[in-house]
């Protein structure tokens, strides 16, 4: 197998982009990443997309994107696992060029979400829920991880505050990332005051409907140094795992095991301890889940998300910083864009690129993007050479 | 999604809670699955779930997906029946601030969704604190 690097990103921004359609956000998003890496042909191209057929009633899209960013015949396919379609477009883009298949190959991904109505939205979404056991019975998204929330806090304690204090700090970062759909400060009290959505959840817990989309390209790490042009980042970990979809059916549903399982098999790629991660994007779809994530990467131990939350561990000026791009919560969350946004966040920093939210003296990050309530999770760790 | 035919294929876990159990390790599946995750047995034996167990997590719903509109705020619980089985499903004639772990529910035969554009009304289990 061939390493693997990252030589161009490129992101739209996030937010509600009634002009753009959904081939335009992806073509947008390509376009900036093939600049970026200075690359004018690609060899072939991967997609992640949750659902362009009930958010824009369109499926066949690999080859649509293909076209309209000018590379037909290029082999074109979109990957889906919910909102980790992202992540799985990198790992698919990673194993092509790993393989000798492909050489330059660009992973995006793309959501255009709001020109349907927030009902219909909110149906999509739920079609990541398992249909029979969970959706069947009128459980929303926010339900599930309300769920979650309801049983961390019974079961170790954590307190409300704490889940809120997920979306403030987030927002802390993302008001200092121009991409982001949500630029503006909140406090603890907005979040515990606001709309109730699913109890112990408020709509300040959740992320929002977002249109968006962003691209890498990778390409084998001897082709990368050979170009040059910037610092080379190494993608050193890529993992994927799955588990049951329906909340109930896990044994312990406070605990993410898919995204633990993933994370052990990245941490033993990159042959490093999570104590040997700077700092991390993950996949705060809801305040609960960041506190979760926290856990199941083993930054802290089980139970204990909330309280380091509170105590400052993931702010930026904290020991591991998580979500300077502001997250899925400030930033915005277009479902399929989400898991490579993160990566160019991580490629951002690792460059020094990232202004008045850079974090300092970075080396390692890591991205973490799940699909559903954890049903599938995608790890990857990323080295600046 | 909820069409005739998802309806009828549905009706035996949902009118009547049938269950499979593996024949070689005994472990539940609700719904049934065709083979048993534990030990890879595709024997089973039919089983019904018990019919009381404890609210193990809860939530309140108040912004609702399409076919629950009216219901909402309505209680959703994870319930443990008596058996070890988990379920997911409604917790009805319940207030909110009833709602806590360790709540004893018995389940019932109600009302889910109402009809959609396929014309069909959907039945099936909710969970109800016990009296
Ligand atoms: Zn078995």
């Amino acid at each position: 197998m061939r390493d693997v690097a990252i030589i161009g990103i490129g992101m739209t921004d996030f937010g509600e982009l009634w002009n753009d359609s959904l081939r335009d956000l992806f073509v947008k998003a390509a376009l900036d990443a093939m600049d970026d890496a200075g690359v004018d042909h690609i060899d072939g191209l991967v997609a992640g997309c949750m659902s362009p057929g009930l958010f824009a009633g369109q499926e066949h899209i690999g080859s649509l994107l293909a076209d309209y960013l000018g590379q037909a015949p290029i082999p074109g396919v979109r990957v889906e696992s919910a909102c980790a379609s992202g992540g799985m477009a990198l790992r698919t883009g990673i194993a092509y060029v790993a393989s000798g298949m492909h050489d330059v190959v660009l992973c995006g991904g793309v959501e255009k979400m709001t020109d349907v109505s927030g009902a219909q939205a909110t149906y999509a979404l739920a079609t990541a829920a398992d249909q029979d056991a969970e959706a069947f019975h009128g459980a929303t998204f926010p339900g599930l991880y309300a769920l979650m929330a309801t049983a961390h806090m019974h079961k170790y304690g954590t307190r409300r505050e704490d889940l809120a204090q997920v979306a403030v700090k987030n927002h802390d970062n993302g008001m200092l990332n121009p991409h982001a759909q949500y630029r503006m400060k909140i406090t603890v009290d907005q979040v515990i005051n606001s709309v109730k959505v699913a109890d112990p959840l408020n709509i300040l817990d959740c992320s929002p409907i977002t249109d968006g989309a962003a691209a890498v390209i990778i390409c084998p790490l001897e082709m990368a140094k050979k170009l040059k042009k910037k610092p080379i980042v190494k993608i050193t970990g890529s993992a994927h795992a799955t588990d049951t979809i329906a909340l109930h059916q896990r044994a312990d549903m406070t605990w993410l095991k898919s995204t633990a399982d993933a994370a052990a098999q990245a941490y033993k790629q990159a042959g490093v301890k999570p104590s040997q991660i700077d700092f991390a994007e993950v996949h705060d779809c809801f305040t609960i889940a960041e506190i979760c994530v926290l856990e199941a990467l083993g930054v802290v131990k089980k139970g204990q998300g909330g309280k380091a939350t509170r105590e400052g561990l993931t702010a930026r000026d904290g020991k591991f910083p998580v979500n300077p791009s502001g997250g899925l919560k400030s930033k915005g969350h277009p479902v399929g864009a989400t898991g490579i946004a993160q990566i160019h966040e991580i490629v951002t920093q690792l460059r020094g690129d990232a202004g008045k939210r850079q974090l300092k003296g970075v080396k390692r990050g890591l991205a973490q993007n799940m699909g559903g309530s954890g049903g599938s999770a995608v790890v990857h760790i990323l080295e600046v050479l | 999604m909820l069409t005739p035919a998802i309806v009828r294929r549905n009706t035996p876990q949902r009118y009547r809670m049938e269950a499979a159990k593996c024949a070689k390790c005994g472990k539940v599946f609700f719904p049934p699955r065709l083979i048993c995750d534990a030990c890879k047995s595709r024997t089973f034996k039919p089983y019904t779930l018990p019919q009381e167990g404890t609210v193990v997590s809860h939530t309140v719903i108040r912004t609702a997906p399409r076919g629950f509109g009216d219901e909402a705020p309505y209680c959703m619980g994870i319930v443990e029946l008596t058996d070890g089985t988990r379920i997911l499903c409604q917790i009805a004639d319940c207030e909110p601030e009833r709602l806590e772990i360790g709540l004893k529910v018995a389940i019932e035969f109600r009302k889910i969704q109402e009809a959609g554009e396929s014309g069909v009304i959907a039945y099936g289990y909710k969970a109800v604190p016990e009296r």
